[in-house]
């Protein structure tokens, strides 16, 4: 068996690894990078922080790549979860509203002391993931309890969130004077401090999922449901721990999102950022039919998406244009990558050798 | 030479071999005109295989199928279709959203300039199903508006009407129909044979062979038993050649058997009283008992399968209880029978057994540490220790713990499958169809295996298709039919007494 293992180290165990695609991608948006934008790996020392496009990437990639690890574990399990983005503007308006309530009576009211907030931040935060966890936990009941198709369950609260967000902000855009709660998004530690909010929930859902049994059982479950359900899983628990923690993670990135902005904006926070997360997982080589995943490798994927938009932005692309670009893109990286297209060339080949 | 004039189907030596599983092995089987040929066989005897390489579905190794005289190579349903041979499947696969007329003319409507001429279609379909089956109803209304044997008509009319068919093959057409519709299709067979088509009818009714049969050909395990006229076999002769009853050889099982039989514990360890479930089986009094073997014996959709189920808590009974070690079971559910100290190998391999994607480490671990909990991970180490001492005791042969157990052959992923259940180190051992799809040498294993196991002190129940194994295996044998325990053997049965109490006739 020793000897088996020796060669097994080389090039096909790199290949094989589930990092190894992703980060060619990354690798191959960053050479384009290298090559057609001057400065573009330059990293610039400010009073001791750290600033470069490439601190962007990871700064702006953050919301992203916040949503992909709660996603990770929702399409491992053969679902997917497509009320993130309303999840973090509601999130960010209940934040919002608790800093500045001036717009529950109709009135914009701008707050000119950068320290004011009508409820202390610990509140702020709390309030607002509890309600996140309640958009997760309604997605649970939808799918688990009433077995309603994942897409067709969490679509429901897509459309109808940011509906609740407007609500909760009666409708109004509130602007996020409060200087502490600017830090999530905006503050740095010699890195961007979003970057150790990242780092800090990456670390809790690796230990949850792979130092518990939680992991084997999320991919159990999607890999094959009767199986597992005959094995003594509880699928349904299962379920409830993945969509609400899926949920935790939508409230924080919509916190850092709306920091970030420095506005609950319940139009926009967080506006298609569903599909990127997806993206970002399906880059990451989680199949869209659940079962095997790897956390590093959707953040990866999270890092592609937000490099493809870094770069458009950079050699010049129009925002308008870059929805666009960037779909072009993914389709090349999404070929190139997934395992399914994968599998289907090596059907292809194998069929003309048949004939 | 007028025998071979009639036959319009020739299926010579056909063999088929699938990774690990020898399919068919030089089956053959004629069908002549106007006949209705009964296709017979447990569960992996090979009839599904044997009508997909008919219908050009799978491809033979070897054999030849010779068609109104002439050898043909179907390349796929269509083609087969195009020359003559029809299908009729177990699950409609028909579009229920639309109407019966669309139904039956998908594909080939009828057209007036350039669009579909829809009243020329509806009178199409209706003289369809009027004509040749003797049908009356409104093809206008939506399938999905009628019952399950109406759609059954709307199929074999589609079937019919494609290509002039020749040939209709029924698979199990019946087992979602009740006893008026059954007969509805019968007459509609019976129409269809005096026109002059070749009907193959595969079913598992043993009433409905001879209800309709002229001819049964009787597979097992995959080798042509035998063709016979209907009324030259009997039922219990039938039945002994589908389960097969080959002397029983007196080998070492036998004297396992013996020996392992003085160590059966008096009291129950588990006891089902009165358990049923509305549907599924009729309620049902049955003990188990440490050191025992209880074989279930019964034909496919006799109530085995539901039985296991039922004892297992994969669903809930309606009626009675079960006493497990002195207590009434309140939680009926895979996890709670787990942590009773309660394993089921479930029939179904591929849906129910293996997780394909997983480890044949994390397959074998898989139960055990659902009974324990989501936090109380068994670290890497006890993983490949248990992974390890599994693969060596039960032989599978994989190169390693760590490798996705869909690599693996039938044989070696059930063993896998056991193996999580012997890893939850079960009282009671639940094994329904363990030995199926697997080659001979590897059954004698299992069957040794579930001998050594009871000798142990675990109460195991076993169930198999295979009356001979169940004798072999067995201490005792519950026989259920139609849903029902019907009869109970204690120690040393012989065959005829079982095969009559599977059949249902006097001895």
């Amino acid at each position: 068996m020793k000897k088996s293992a020796i060669p097994s180290f080389a090039w096909k165990n790199i290949t094989e690894s589930r990092l190894f695609f992703p980060l060619v991608a990354l690798s191959l948006i960053l050479l384009f990078d290298f090559i057609f934008i001057p400065g573009f790996f330059a990293i610039e020392n400010r009073e001791g922080n750290l600033h470069g496009s490439l601190i962007d990437i990871f700064r702006n990639g953050s919301t992203v790549m916040l949503l992909a690890i709660g996603m990770t574990l929702v399409i491992a399990t053969g679902g997917v979860d497509l009320s993130v983005g309303a999840t973090m503007a509601i999130a960010a308006s209940m934040a919002g509203i608790l800093m500045n309530p001036s717009a529950l009576k109709n009135e914009v009211f701008f707050v000119t002391d950068p320290y004011y907030t009508f409820q202390p931040l610990w509140v702020v935060i709390v309030a607002a993931l509890i309600v996140a966890l309640i958009c997760g936990l309604w997605n649970v009941v939808l799918v688990a309890y009433m077995r309603i198709q994942p897409m067709v369950a969490t679509l429901i609260l897509m459309i109808s969130g940011r509906g609740i967000a407007q609500l909760i902000t009666n409708g109004l855009r509130v602007q996020i004077t409060y200087r502490p709660y600017a830090f999530l998004g905006q503050g740095w530690i010699v890195l961007p401090f979003s970057l150790y909010i990242v780092a800090i929930v990456l670390t809790i859902t690796w230990i949850m999922t792979r130092k518990t049994a939680i992991g084997m059982f999320i991919e159990s479950v999607g890999i094959n449901f009767r199986s597992s359900f005959f094995s003594g899983i509880d699928e349904k628990k299962i379920k409830l721990l993945v969509y609400t923690f899926c949920g935790f993670c939508a409230g924080i990135a919509g916190l850092v999102a709306s920091s970030n902005v420095r506005t609950s904006d319940a139009n926009n926070i967080g506006l298609t950022t569903e599909l990127d997360a997806i993206l970002a997982v399906v880059i990451g080589g989680t199949s869209m039919s659940g079962g095997r995943f790897s956390l590093l490798a959707s953040i990866v994927g999270a890092l592609v998406m937000q490099a493809i938009t870094q770069s458009m932005y950079a050699i010049g692309v129009p925002a308008f244009a870059l929805q666009a670009i960037k779909a072009v893109v993914v389709i090349f990286v999404i070929l190139l990558f997934s395992e399914q297209v994968r599998g289907f060339a090596r059907g292809l080949t194998a069929q003309k050798k048949e004939v | 030479m007028s025998e071979s004039d009639q036959d319009i189907l020739v299926m010579e030596g056909i063999s088929k071999t699938f990774p690990g599983v020898q399919a068919l092995d030089n089956v053959s089987l004629t069908l002549k005109r106007g006949e209705i040929l009964c296709l017979v066989g447990e569960n992996g005897a090979g009839k599904s295989t044997l009508m997909k390489v008919l219908t050009g579905v799978d491809r033979p190794d070897s054999g030849r199928i010779i068609l109104d005289g002439k050898e043909i190579h179907t390349r796929s349903p269509q083609h087969a279709q195009s020359l003559g041979i029809s299908t009729v499947y177990q699950e409609i696969n028909l579009c229920p959203n639309l109407t019966v007329a669309e139904n039956i003319l998908l594909g080939h409507e009828p057209h007036k300039m350039g669009r579909i001429d829809w009243v020329k279609m509806n009178d199409l379909a209706g003289e369809t199903l009027q004509g040749l089956l003797g049908v009356d109803i409104d093809v206008t209304k939506l399938l999905g508006s009628y019952t399950v044997a109406i759609q059954q008509m709307v199929a074999i009319a589609r079937a019919l009407d494609i290509a002039s068919a020749r040939i209709l093959i029924l698979d199990e057409p019946t087992s979602s129909l009740d006893v008026h519709e059954t007969e509805q299709l019968f007459k509609v067979m019976k129409k269809l044979k005096n026109e002059g088509v070749g009907i193959i009818f595969i079913t598992h009714f043993i009433g409905q062979v001879y209800e309709n049969s002229d001819r049964i050909t009787v597979l097992r395990n995959g080798k042509l038993v035998g063709t016979y006229d209907t009324a030259s076999i009997t039922r219990v002769e039938l039945i002994g050649k589908m389960i097969g009853r080959s002397l029983a050889e007196l080998d070492e099982m036998t004297k396992i058997k013996l020996e392992s039989s003085k160590h059966i514990r008096r009291e129950a360890l588990l006891q089902a009283r009165e358990l049923g479930l509305a549907g599924s089986i009729r309620p049902f009094n049955l003990e188990l008992h440490a050191g025992e073997v209880v074989g279930l014996a019964g034909l496919l959709g006799s109530g085995r399968t539901e039985t296991a189920s039922i004892l297992f808590g994969v669903e809930k009974p309606d009626t009675g209880t079960i006493v497990f070690d002195g207590d009434v079971v309140q939680d009926y559910s895979p996890l709670g029978s787990i942590t009773r100290g309660v394993a089921l190998c479930p029939e179904d391999r591929k849906a129910a057994g293996i997780v394909d994607d997983l480890t044949v480490r994390e397959n074998i671990i898989l139960a055990m540490q659902a009974s324990k909990g989501w936090f109380k991970y068994l670290s890497l180490r006890e993983q490949y220790e248990i992974a390890e001492k599994y693969i060596k005791l039960l032989n599978i042969a994989t190169p390693s713990a760590d490798q996705p157990v869909k690599n693996l052959s039938g044989g070696n992923q059930q063993k896998v499958i056991l193996a999580r259940w012997l890893a939850t180190n079960p009282q009671v051992l639940i094994l329904d169809e363990p030995t199926r799809g697997i080659d001979v040498g590897t059954k004698a294993e299992i069957q040794k295996l579930v001998l050594s196991l009871a000798e142990e002190g675990k109460a195991c129940v076993f169930i198999s298709s295979e009356l001979e194994e169940v004798l072999r295996t067995s201490h005792r044998i519950v026989v259920l039919r139609e849903r029902e325990k019907v009869a109970e053997f204690v120690g040393e049965v012989d065959e005829n007494t079982i095969i009559h109490a599977i059949a249902g006739s006097e001895a």
